[in-house]
């Protein structure tokens, strides 16, 4: 009962998730996928994704600084970052990864260098914003997650 | 002859059947073969008819030999018989001369006695022209004998050497014969011949030579021809000998030259006696006769007749004058040559003729055969050609859509993101413009793809369960916005005879009932629209009953073609029934009727030709390329049925189709059905056992409502007015839950409405009925209902629909809001079914989505192993392995999911060959034929299409991240 509060921040802070579109619905798909054999399921894949998708774009920054400007890695790249980000509904940091890989196919250098700057700044957001989540969500308790409402997002 | 040309004939044209046959066969060779047969059946015609040419003239000449034969004949008969009479005579002259002459002593005949009664006897005589008489007289009676005649006799040798004529002959001129043994003087001769009186006949000699042989023969003797004295004519002497007495016929020539008296000889002058002879016979103009004296074969003398001999045809007739000695013959020619025989040759040119012609024919016949097959080939190749070039056009149709189309998703995504930046209102009217024309040439670039695919053949229809309501109703959702801004009422019948669950495609269903109400909704700007479905058997039923009803009997009231017409050329609406009354298939009849402005006359051919719309001002006002009912036709002949129309100008059209669906009540998928029905039924269940009352003065709308209601387990009775209204109400014992009035019927009479609702609550035994108005408009019926001052009133937005209708009950009956379940339960509920205990092998090169995929097919049960290479994609899925499924990212650096595919694909088929051959079963986990289902996972569907997949041996595809329904159907074709 002492931990009422708690969640309703944590479900504030979910809500407020959604509403500022840095998450969609993919993410409340992934909390379905959670349950008491697999409580941190949603946390492990975050992790997961913040791993790879800070080495991805160091691979990238990297890839688009050198000088002969290799195409195929930074899309490689692109593709697997855009994968990653639409598979936790990252909603922000996919498109910013769309537009920048569209920006880089179409040889606009300036453009996907400003766009990949905007979406390094939205992964790290998502991130910023992700992490103090999930702690507040250690801190509830494992049967919290394992009840995840599951009309919260609907309609 | 002609029974030969028939079997000639007849074996000929079994020959030209046989070689047909042959000839269909093998072209080549039977062409020279046909040559052959026509040279031959020339050649042997010409030689036929050269043979019958032959044939008939030579027939004719056999003839004309035997006329000349017969005729030939006659006449040598008739000169014998002739000389016969004559020598008769003079034989009968010789017994009166030894009667009167020497037996009589002095003598009773003398020289003026003989030639006068010579003369008178003449005519006995037709071939003589003189007889004479000679006696015989020893030298040793000369002297006396020329004494008594009183001259000498005479020699007649130099007469012979100097032919005298005729009238410069005097006897008394010749030479005294000098001394013989014996003497023939003549001394009696007819006056014609009266000069050779006291000539010696046997100094002559022709004349002696006869006159021996006569005496020795005693028969009739004749000379050969020679000139006569004097007249100096051809002639030949016959004589006969005079014996003293009677000799016997045995008497030996000896015994009869000693008893000869004399000799008589007669004169034939043969040229002229033939001439007299031939003159008195018929057609002796045809024929030249000649006599000849054949004595010397080698020499024969001619008697009679030119000499001028012919090669042409002769007859020879043997003439017998009673002379052994002598031989004569009479030769007979055809005085003409012989007439062309122009029957024959009639005959054999016009059977050549016919022949050539038959051959003509014959030979005209090969060579159209051959024109006509060698055009067969033509067309066939030209038809290969063009059909070639269809599949190409549709191939390119294809390539050229699905290639605009991938851009185009760039575009219309860039647009709806612009959307949501931050745009003044002109910016923002852009970009809605854009995406607007965008999703058209979206939705036209889809349907262009529909109708390549349809056209290349490459559309195949699913096998779904589906329920047909509900696709229904979603088309209804579509189109209900644009139908209330126009104030056009839309509806939806279905018959309770068409089963909840069918088994077909209910996407391809759709998009045909989508087209024909679009287009209904684009030319229809009041009345109303209304789609209805039956049970063929039950419109079939009702054919022959339904004639009263009224074109004013409709859902809006407007009049509309009726639909019946529509169906009437529909093949084989009738068959259909008793084709398949036992089978579990089920026969719809669709109809789609509006009150729009009709299709023209002079358009209704046409209008299921792709791209032909009824006048290219259509396309300016209402938009459209026109593919749509080309497509809606296709698709319908791909459920096995018929589309058709009636539309009539100013007043409506009304299009119907059939489709062949099979009942989804089937046994294999009752589970399935059984979850769809729950769900179906959820919403339904809380107004179970309800009654409502539909005030509705049109009986077909009123059955259109009193449809969806029922569908919610409502009970349902119709009334026309507001005074059956109350009477149900008084005289009703249950409980009636709710009213629904049409916003027609309410507004007409706002008055009496409001005051009958009153008295509804008043009389009411419980508690009061709901009451519903149906208003076909939003708008209006808000504003009317806000007037009418009735609060207890709640609007149902038409058109009506199973859900919205039981969510507005919902809302004023305050029935259990027990919420809806989620669209995701049924699947996920499946897919747990489903994938529970399988060993599903993912792989995936990025390990976020990795996790993500693997965590949701565990969600379902599913025992999942992950991979991050496709190499050890392979590696694992080498049989035997245990997995039941595989699914695979196709983007992936070293090797992509299609090369993994492939190279796993070609091991299978390995590993199935050589089990194949070695039988050896136990060893692949008594799998007997390895094909491990592979599904790709892609975040872009719409490159990577279901075809593309299946092409490179995966077994179908799914969207990145996992989106359960779908999933649920890829993964239920491999488990079931």
């Amino acid at each position: 009962m002492e931990s009422k509060p708690l969640r309703q921040q944590i479900s504030a802070m979910r809500q407020s998730f959604f509403d500022e579109e840095i998450l969609d619905e993919q993410f409340t798909q992934l909390e379905q996928l959670q349950d008491r054999e697999n409580p941190n399921f949603v946390e492990e894949v975050l992790n997961l994704y913040f791993r790879d998708s800070t080495t991805l774009i160091a691979k990238v920054e990297q890839a688009m600084e050198t000088v002969p400007i290799d195409f195929p890695k930074v899309d490689k790249s692109l593709h697997q970052l855009k994968g990653s980000s639409a598979s936790i509904g990252a909603n922000k940091v996919r498109n910013e990864v769309t537009k920048t890989r569209e920006l880089w196919q179409e040889g606009n250098l300036g453009g996907a260098k400003a766009a990949f700057q905007d979406l390094r700044k939205e992964n790290d957001t998502l991130k910023a914003k992700l992490e103090p989540y999930f702690q507040q969500l250690r801190q509830a308790g494992p049967d919290e997650a394992a009840m995840r409402p599951r009309r919260s997002h609907n309609g | 002859m002609w029974f030969k040309c028939w079997d000639k004939i007849s074996s000929y044209s079994f020959k030209i059947h046989h070689h047909y046959y042959q000839y269909i066969g093998s072209k080549r060779v039977s062409k020279t073969w046909w040559r052959k047969l026509l040279f031959s059946w020339v050649i042997g015609w010409t030689v036929a008819s050269i043979w019958i040419f032959c044939y008939m003239s030579s027939q004719a000449t056999e003839k004309r030999k035997e006329t000349l034969a017969s005729m030939c004949d006659e006449r040598a008969r008739m000169l014998q018989d002739q000389f016969n009479v004559s020598m008769n005579h003079i034989q009968a002259m010789s017994i009166l001369i030894s009667t009167f002459h020497h037996g009589k002593n002095p003598s009773a005949i003398d020289q003026r006695t003989f030639a006068k009664y010579t003369e008178r006897t003449a005519f006995e005589r037709p071939l003589t022209s003189g007889v004479a008489y000679a006696v015989r007289v020893l030298h040793s009676e000369r002297e006396q004998f020329e004494k008594q005649q009183g001259w000498t006799i005479k020699r007649m040798d130099t007469l012979e050497q100097n032919p005298v004529h005729k009238d410069d002959y005097n006897p008394d001129l010749l030479e005294p014969s000098p001394i013989q043994e014996e003497y023939a003087p003549v001394i009696f001769a007819q006056d014609i011949v009266s000069h050779v009186v006291s000539i010696d006949m046997l100094s002559g000699k022709e004349d002696r030579e006869n006159v021996l042989r006569a005496r020795k023969s005693g028969k009739g003797v004749l000379t050969a021809p020679f000139r006569l004295l004097k007249t100096n004519c051809l002639g030949v002497i016959l004589t006969f000998a005079v014996y003293k007495r009677d000799l016997p016929s045995n008497a030996t020539p000896n015994e009869r030259i000693q008893a000869t008296d004399g000799y008589l000889g007669g004169v034939f002058d043969i040229e002229s006696l033939v001439e007299k002879l031939l003159q008195q016979l018929a057609s002796k103009q045809k024929i030249v006769v000649n006599v000849l004296d054949t004595t010397n074969q080698s020499y024969p003398i001619s008697m009679y007749g030119s000499n001028s001999s012919d090669d042409g045809l002769e007859h020879v007739s043997y003439l017998n004058f009673g002379d052994p000695f002598r031989k004569h013959e009479m030769r007979c020619r055809f005085k003409q040559k012989p007439p062309w025989p122009w029957l024959a040759i009639t005959t054999s040119i016009g059977i050549l003729v016919i022949a050539l012609l038959v051959g003509h024919i014959f030979h005209a016949t090969v060579n159209r055969i051959a024109k006509v097959e060698d055009d067969c080939h033509k067309m066939m190749e030209l038809k290969k050609q063009a059909e070639a070039a269809d599949v190409a056009k549709s191939q390119f149709l294809a390539t050229v859509s699905h290639e605009i189309r991938t851009p185009m998703n760039g575009v219309l995504g860039m647009l709806h993101m612009l959307m949501d930046t931050d745009l003044d209102v002109t910016q923002l009217d852009y970009v809605r413009t854009a995406q607007a024309s965008g999703k058209d040439l979206v939705a036209l670039i889809n349907e262009v793809l529909d109708q390549a695919k349809i056209e290349s053949g490459k559309l195949e229809l699913e096998e779904v369960q589906f329920d047909l309501r509900a696709v229904l109703d979603v088309v209804l959702s579509l189109f209900s916005g644009k139908s209330q801004d126009e104030g056009v009422e839309l509806a939806v019948y279905i018959s309770d005879q068409v089963p909840e669950m069918l088994i077909g495609d209910p996407g391809r269903f759709r998009q045909i009932i989508t087209n024909l109400m679009g287009n209904s909704i684009k030319f229809t700007e009041k009345g109303h629209i209304l789609v209805t479905v039956h049970l063929v058997e039950e419109v079939i039923d009702s054919i022959e009953v339904e004639t009263e009803s009224s074109s004013k009997n409709t859902l809006s009231g407007f009049p509309v073609a009726d639909r019946r017409q529509s169906w009437k050329g529909f093949r084989n609406f009738s068959q259909e029934v008793s084709l398949h009354p036992f089978s579990d298939s089920i026969n719809l009849i669709i109809s789609v009727e509006d009150t729009g402005e009709g299709i023209p006359l002079e358009a209704q051919s046409r209008v299921f030709t792709p791209f032909m719309q009824v006048g290219p001002s259509i396309s300016r006002t209402h938009g459209g390329t026109g593919i749509g009912l080309s497509i809606s036709k296709c698709l319908v002949g791909l459920m096995k049925g018929e589309i058709g129309f009636v539309s009539i100008p100013k007043i409506g059209s009304t299009f119907t189709f059939t489709a062949v669906f099979t009942s989804g009540c089937s046994s294999s998928k009752e589970y399935k059905s059984q979850q769809i029905n729950n769900q179906s039924n959820s919403i339904s269940s809380e107004f179970h056992g309800m009654r409502a009352l539909i005030m509705d003065p049109r009986p077909v709308r009123a059955k259109v409502s009193r449809y969806h209601i029922q569908r919610l387990g409502i009970h349902v009775e119709v009334v026309s007015d507001w005074k059956q209204c109350l009477s149900s109400f008084s005289r009703g014992n249950n409980a009636i839950h709710m009213v629904l009035i049409e916003q027609e019927v309410w507004d007409r009479d706002l008055n009496s409405s409001s005051l009958v609702i009153n008295n509804l609550e008043k009389i009411d035994h419980g508690t009061p009925p709901k009451v519903f108005l149906l208003s076909n408009s939003i708008n209006s019926s808000r504003t009317n209902t806000t007037t009418s001052g009735v609060c207890n009133l709640t609007v149902i937005p038409k058109p009506l629909r199973a859900s919205t209708l039981a969510a507005s009950l919902q809302r004023a009956m305050g029935v259990g809001n027990k919420g809806n379940p989620r669209n995701g339960e049924l699947p996920s509920l499946s897919l747990r079914n489903i994938l529970l205990g399988r060993k599903i092998l993912i792989v995936d090169d990025n390990n976020v989505n990795l996790k993500v995929a693997a965590g949701a097919l565990k969600k379902y049960g599913a025992n999942v192993v992950t991979a991050t290479r496709g190499i050890e994609a392979i590696e694992l899925l080498t049989p035997p392995h245990e997995f039941d499924a595989c699914f695979m990212d196709i983007q992936m650096p070293e090797m992509d999911g299609f090369e993994a595919t492939r190279r796993i694909r070609e091991m299978e088929q390995n590993i199935n060959g050589i089990q194949f051959r070695n039988l050896s079963v136990e060893t692949y986990n008594s799998v007997s034929n390895w094909h491990v289902p592979i599904l790709a996972m892609t975040a872009d569907v719409i490159q990577a299409t279901h075809e593309e997949c299946l092409r490179r041996g995966m077994d179908g595809y799914v969207s990145k991240p996992f989106e359960a329904e779908q999933l649920y159907r890829e993964v239920s074709r491999f488990f079931q």
